[in-house]
């Protein structure tokens, strides 16, 4: 059994393709007001270049080869971990006039439901 | 033999952190599901990063000998690179959040460009195609990595200034050139035979060093106003990058979450210059200063001002207030002092609304993440299309540190350099009072009829300071009523 991938002209074309396309859409959706958690949360989407990285930082065979895989594995790591913490942050703020909020970190008094009149 | 299991254990990770990507994302559409969607994202990357460490079971031949150091260094750099990155995004400003996402956006980039390097450096690529394609990501990533620096540093206000020399379009340019030719260049080395006139390894680094000043002489003369847009394409660009190298690392996970990102980053890009009525290349290539520089006033009417506390008793009398905020409440740090005085009014029977311009604040959304760190519910916050026409029949519109995105010169004036962005109808309330700290023009340097109309009084003063008198004035007004 053969589990290597191997993924080459076309094929990668269509991929591409595929995955262009589910982003345009996917992307398409989300309405304006959560278009700066959208950012980061694409952003941190993009950190799975870690993963590259740690795969050249494996197979690094010289010093050279280590230390910008190093570099490589460094970077990743704080765009993933960055762009999760500031998206999971923002996002727990959104809240609804009927909901407590799910995170009051900040310490800020917030009295409790708005009264209608 | 021995290498089967981790090989499908990493394929079925990739493939999971994947859908997980997609999914996350897609639940991301909504307030309701947005924050389990960060989750989702995050439990994908969380595998899809373990998963990778069987990687060491099926290492190079050459590489093998240094497996032990190399693994210890992929944890040292995980751990610092991760933990640094983690605790800056906890503690930051939410008014600060444009320039960490850029920050964390060259990241990616430079990581996508560092693998590139490795694969350069250490002749990997397997043909011409795969050659390519690694310098193509290699560039991307290098220039989104200068740029979202510069991009960070002007946000930041470490750079002040737009930076604009004669020529300058033209060089870079030139050095756009320079740095394919030399790509090119390395392609014919390395696949073709052509004896180098520079030896090899000088001219990956001479490719790197042109891709990379690329980067930083392209930002270098966008103004502050436009770096949004600036940090969309960047985080386009990275995706692209991450794309690109996924397909030399053969790791379609890599190529599906960087093209889902350079997709959604393109749209994202298109968007918010639709909502500034300008195109990319315009945002790019022109300077939004240069344009504002004319002079254009032949506004009639006079500016009112009042009292903050007059202000704040007549909207307490009104059935329907529309508040617009904008950078300049960001600045006052006035947002829990206006969600405080929104409570009183609703307690007293008003109406209240805020309507949001997609370009309110420093990137596309920022006001509504502020607006909800105040802890205002989303469903009071209204984006421009959804509530423009409510304003004419609406008693009070609340402008408060916000200027060219309720100025009707975009509607009128087609010699103003915002003509046809679309604008928040302010101007259409019956009553209209703009909170400022002063005469000054907003970021396009231009007047703004709004403030001369003869139904809008002006409140000078900082936004939080007027905020709290229009507080005290009400519960002084609810304390009498009492009495």
């Amino acid at each position: 059994m053969q589990f290597t991938i191997a993924i080459s002209g076309f094929v990668a074309l269509y991929i591409f393709m595929l995955a262009a396309f589910a982003g345009w859409v996917i992307i398409g959706h989300v309405p304006a007001i959560l278009h700066t958690p959208l950012m980061s949360g694409s952003n941190f989407v993009h950190g799975i270049v870690v993963v590259g990285g740690i795969f050249a930082l494996l197979n690094a065979s010289n010093v050279l080869e280590q230390a910008i895989g190093f570099f490589a594995v460094l970077l990743g790591a704080g765009n993933a971990a960055g762009g999760f913490a500031v998206t999971h942050r923002m996002l727990a703020m959104f809240q609804t006039s009927g909901h407590k909020p799910a995170h009051a970190k900040h310490g800020h008094a917030r009295a409790g439901h708005p009264k209608k009149g | 033999m021995l290498t089967i299991i981790p090989q499908l254990i990493i394929g079925a990770t990739d493939l999971a952190a994947a859908f997980l990507f997609m999914y996350g994302l897609q639940r991301m559409s909504s307030p309701v599901t947005a924050p389990s969607g960060i989750m989702v994202a995050g439990v994908g990357m969380l595998v899809a990063v373990l998963a990778s460490f069987l990687y060491a079971f099926d290492v190079s031949e050459t590489a093998k000998p240094h497996l032990m150091v190399n693994v210890v260094l992929a944890f040292i750099a995980l751990i610092l690179g991760g933990g640094v990155a983690w605790w800056s995004g906890k503690k930051v400003a939410m008014t600060a959040m444009p320039q960490m996402v850029a920050l964390y956006n060259g990241m990616g980039g430079g990581a996508a460009g560092a693998i590139a390097a490795v694969e350069l450096f250490g002749n990997k690529a397997d043909g011409v195609t795969q050659l390519v394609v690694t310098l193509l990501g290699a560039l991307i990533g290098a220039v989104s990595l200068s740029g979202s620096l510069i991009a960070w540093a002007k946000l930041d206000r470490v750079i002040k200034k737009p930076l604009q020399v004669r020529g300058q379009q033209a060089f870079n340019g030139l050095i756009a050139l320079v740095t394919l030719g030399v790509g090119g260049y390395i392609v014919l080395v390395t696949e073709f035979g052509v004896a180098p006139l520079i030896a090899m390894p000088d001219l990956i680094y001479l490719f790197f060093g042109c891709a990379l000043a690329f980067g930083i002489l392209m930002t270098l003369p966008i103004g502050g106003a436009d770096m949004p847009v600036v940090i969309s394409i960047y985080n386009a660009f990275t995706g692209l990058a991450v794309g690109l190298e996924g397909f030399v690392l053969q790791n379609p996970a890599l190529m599906i979450a960087g093209m889902v990102v350079g997709a959604a980053g393109m749209l994202l890009t298109l968007l918010m210059a639709k909502a500034m009525n300008r195109s990319v290349s315009n945002i790019l290539f022109t300077n939004f200063g240069a344009v504002a520089k004319h002079k254009h006033s032949d506004i009639k009417g006079s500016l009112k001002p009042v009292e903050a506390s007059d202000a704040g008793i007549f909207m307490r009398y009104a059935s329907t207030v529309i508040i617009v905020p904008g950078y300049g409440l960001a600045i006052s740090q006035g947002q829990q002092k206006l969600f405080e005085f929104v409570k009183l009014l609703q307690a007293a029977g008003v109406g209240v609304k805020f309507a949001v311009h997609p370009v309110a604040g420093r990137m596309p959304g920022q006001m509504d993440v502020l607006l909800a760190e105040a802890g205002v519910p989303y469903d009071l916050i209204f984006q421009l299309e959804d509530i423009n026409d409510e304003f004419e029949n609406t008693d009070v519109a609340l402008v408060i540190g916000a200027n060219d995105v309720v100025n009707p010169a975009a509607r009128t004036d087609k010699s103003s350099p915002i003509f046809g962005m679309p604008i928040l109808n302010a101007d259409k309330a019956k009553k209209v009072y703009v909170v400022k700290r002063g005469d000054g023009k907003g970021y396009a340097g231009i007047q703004n009829a709004l403030f001369y109309g003869d139904n809008c009084d002006m409140v000078y003063g900082d936004a939080q300071a007027v905020l709290v008198k229009m507080i005290e004035a009400v519960r002084g007004l609810g304390l009498s009523a009492a009495a």
